[in-house]
């Protein structure tokens, strides 16, 4: 049976800390890093990335695109 | 062979529209009002953007007619508007934004007696909004004084020309004398307007649609860090300098043996020309010097001038405003008088003859 | 599955757009500017017009959207947006012309303007982010401020009596004859923002196609102006600005 699995590359340097991201992804992939960038704007990451499965919802509600998704079908 | 030349009688505010037109322009945005309606009255019968493609739009203002000037002289394109005194007020924003910017949009001020809504007379009221800036900030703009209909005619395609080889904004300043009255005019043949591709090699500067091969182009007046500002400002004061040094016109009548001379611009000078013959029948030997361009002032001529001549009348229409400009071009030489009257009056040459043995 | 054979340049399904260069945009996080200028590069790419586009940005906190779309930009008075455009794409027909502005350069500096070329019908497309306050210059009123909203120079919240009433321009344009296409949308959640680019598409299309002008209003938000958190500032967007100013097409004639 085919799943599919996501990956995310946060640009850290783009990323505001608005956390819209957070907010917009279903599986609860994402949270804010205990870091902040050279801006010093926290950024977030992804600490769940085993439950991503691509549906890029953080990339398109991220006010900066600063996510790039990666999606593939994976079989079981 | 003799190029077939057409003459005809017309009004200076119908002569712009023509040569608009012929020279090539490709959009005229502009609003009405007294004494140059003429302009988009004859434009929009003309109907050219049936023949040359010409657009002609009657904007909502003359703030609206102005920024569709910049729009479209800052993509490229030979773009302008005409209006009067208090309608130019109006469009200074956008003057001193298309002096930032270096876009070479052309105006043209027929002016009428202010200050305010004033009057729809004529008057020469506006020379140092023309020259001084009436926007913000260190700019300038190249100002052409026409003093007939057929300079009328001819300024157009020259105030394209120079805004464009210097990317600045040009205007003609006129008056409601020269706007409203009908001569012989020799219209300039028929150029035909760039095509899109001229337009693009000959302005890379310009907005046009960004291809791969250049960087992005951003029309802006607008920087916010000062060590860049400071650049653009000193590029800027540069570039007039060049205008200054390049393109200075003037004409002179009977100035060999000129012991006097009167200094005058547009409707002015060709009354002035008449003061200079009767002067004359007096047995005054006065001579006309007539700037063609006010920025750039003839400054260095009018200081060789005034090494030759015992004293200078300034005949303008306004309550002294040139003589400024004259007054530090002859810089405490010989005496310099002003003669003008206000309020819409158009002087007689008498009156400038009187006003002139003020100075002898 | 090894996270490497995920992260593949074959498997992206999302990404910075393309015409969106590297320059970190100057917003506050969380504006709603950046998914706009987003949807704006990736619509102008889909329709492969990044050398035809030209775009005229206004005052306001978008007056450096020409920093971050790589396409020829002008940068216009506050206000004069919509004139200047008249200008390019009566001169440019084949270009794709848009303004970009917020509520004070498009509802109250420049309303004749934009009621204007609206009305001549001008093949352009302007772009309105109403967020109900002016964001660059601190926090004013605007006129699309609604009533009871604080802000700098309303402290004790918009009164009819003192402020008058916040102005509906996608109303105004619908009604008038020149107009195409009149929507709102907004851009905070996926579904929202999917939609909205299917809007601007649709506006940006009827230009190139001659169908009139178009204005597409996006309802935002300003975290900043409005003192709330990027999230607390959606929902205060979503129980306060989507009632006053109902999301939906107001006129479409783009298929007549």
């Amino acid at each position: 049976m085919a799943k599919l699995k996501g990956a995310i590359v946060v640009d850290t340097e783009r990323c505001k800390g608005c956390q819209l991201c957070i907010i917009a992804c279903p599986q609860k992939v994402i949270a804010l890093a205990n870091k902040v960038n050279l801006h010093g704007y926290p950024y977030v990451e992804a600490v769940n990335e085993e439950a991503c499965v691509g549906c890029a919802s953080c990339g398109i509600v991220c006010p900066d695109g600063c996510i790039t998704v990666y999606r593939k079908k994976v079989e079981e | 062979m003799a190029e077939e030349r057409e003459v005809v009688l017309m009004k200076g505010n119908e002569a712009i529209a023509h040569a608009a037109i012929r020279c090539g322009c490709d959009g005229y945005f502009g609003y009405p009002i007294t004494p140059q309606s003429e302009v988009i009255e004859t434009l929009a019968e003309l109907k050219p953007w049936e023949t040359t493609g010409m657009q002609v739009v009657q904007a909502e203002s003359e703030l609206a007619s102005i920024y569709m000037v910049y729009g479209a002289a800052g993509a490229g394109k030979r773009a302008m508007t005409s209006s009067s005194s208090p309608g130019i007020a109006l469009m200074q924003e956008g003057i001193t934004y298309m002096a930032g910017a270096e876009v070479p949009g052309v105006f043209v001020n027929v002016q009428r007696g202010g200050p305010g809504l004033g009057t729809i007379q004529p008057s020469q009221g506006d020379y140092f909004q023309a020259t001084r800036g009436g926007g913000n900030g260190d700019y300038k703009v190249i100002v052409l004084a026409p003093s007939s209909v057929q300079e009328m005619a001819d300024f157009v395609d020259l105030a394209f020309e120079l805004a464009f080889k210097y990317r600045n904004p040009a205007m003609i300043l006129s008056d409601g004398v020269i706007g409203q009255m009908m001569e012989k005019v020799v219209l300039p043949p028929f150029k035909p307007r760039r095509t899109d591709e001229e337009v693009i090699k000959q302005c890379p500067w310009a907005s046009t649609g960004k291809p791969k091969n250049r960087e992005r182009v951003v029309i802006t007046s607008l920087e916010l860090k000062p060590e860049i500002m400071e650049q653009r400002n000193i590029a800027l004061q540069e570039k007039y300098a060049k205008i200054q040094e390049n393109e200075v016109r003037f004409e002179e009548q009977l100035m060999d043996d000129a012991e006097y001379a009167i200094v005058a611009f547009g409707s002015a000078a060709r009354i002035a020309e008449k003061s200079v013959e009767i002067a004359r029948e007096q047995g005054i030997k006065v001579g006309l010097f007539r700037p063609i361009t006010l920025f750039p002032f003839p400054t260095k001529q009018i200081a060789e001038l005034s090494k030759k001549v015992k004293g200078i009348l300034v005949a303008e229409i306004n309550a002294g405003q040139m003589v400024q400009d004259v007054r530090l071009a002859v810089n405490g030489a010989v005496p310099v008088e002003q003669f003008g009257r206000l309020g819409g009056i158009v002087p007689d040459p008498e009156e400038i003859v009187e006003a002139l043995k003020k100075v002898m | 599955m090894d996270r490497n054979q995920i992260v593949q340049p074959e498997n992206i399904v999302c990404k910075k757009p393309t015409l969106m260069n590297d320059n970190n945009m100057h917003y506050c996080p969380g504006c709603s500017h950046g998914v706009v200028h987003k949807l704006i590069a990736e619509v102008i790419e889909e329709m492969g017009m990044e050398d035809k586009a030209v775009g005229v940005s206004p005052v306001g906190c978008a007056v450096f959207a020409y920093n971050y779309i790589d396409i020829d930009w002008q940068e216009a008075a506050h206000g004069r947006a919509p004139a200047l455009a008249t200008g390019i794409k009566r001169c440019w027909p084949d270009r794709l012309v848009f303004t970009y502005q917020g509520d004070g350069d498009l509802a109250c500096i420049g309303t004749c303007e934009t009621i204007h070329a609206l009305n001549r019908g001008e093949n352009i497309v302007i772009i309105f982010v109403n967020n109900a306050i002016y964001g660059m210059t601190g926090g004013q009123m605007a006129p699309t401020t609604l009533i009871g909203q604080k802000t700098s120079t309303c402290p004790y919240g918009r009164d009819p009596q003192l402020h008058g009433y916040p102005l509906k321009m996608a109303d105004i344009a619908a009604g008038l004859e020149g107009t195409c296409y009149v929507t709102r949308q907004s851009v905070e959640s996926v579904a929202s923002i999917n939609k909205a680019k299917k809007a601007l598409r649709k506006a940006f299309e009827a230009s190139m196609a001659g169908k009139g002008s178009s204005l597409v209003e996006f309802v935002s938000t300003c975290n900043s102006g409005w003192k709330l958190s990027p999230a607390k500032a959606n929902e205060w967007m979503k129980e306060n600005m989507f009632p006053f100013y109902p999301k939906g097409d107001l006129k479409d004639t783009t298929s007549l």
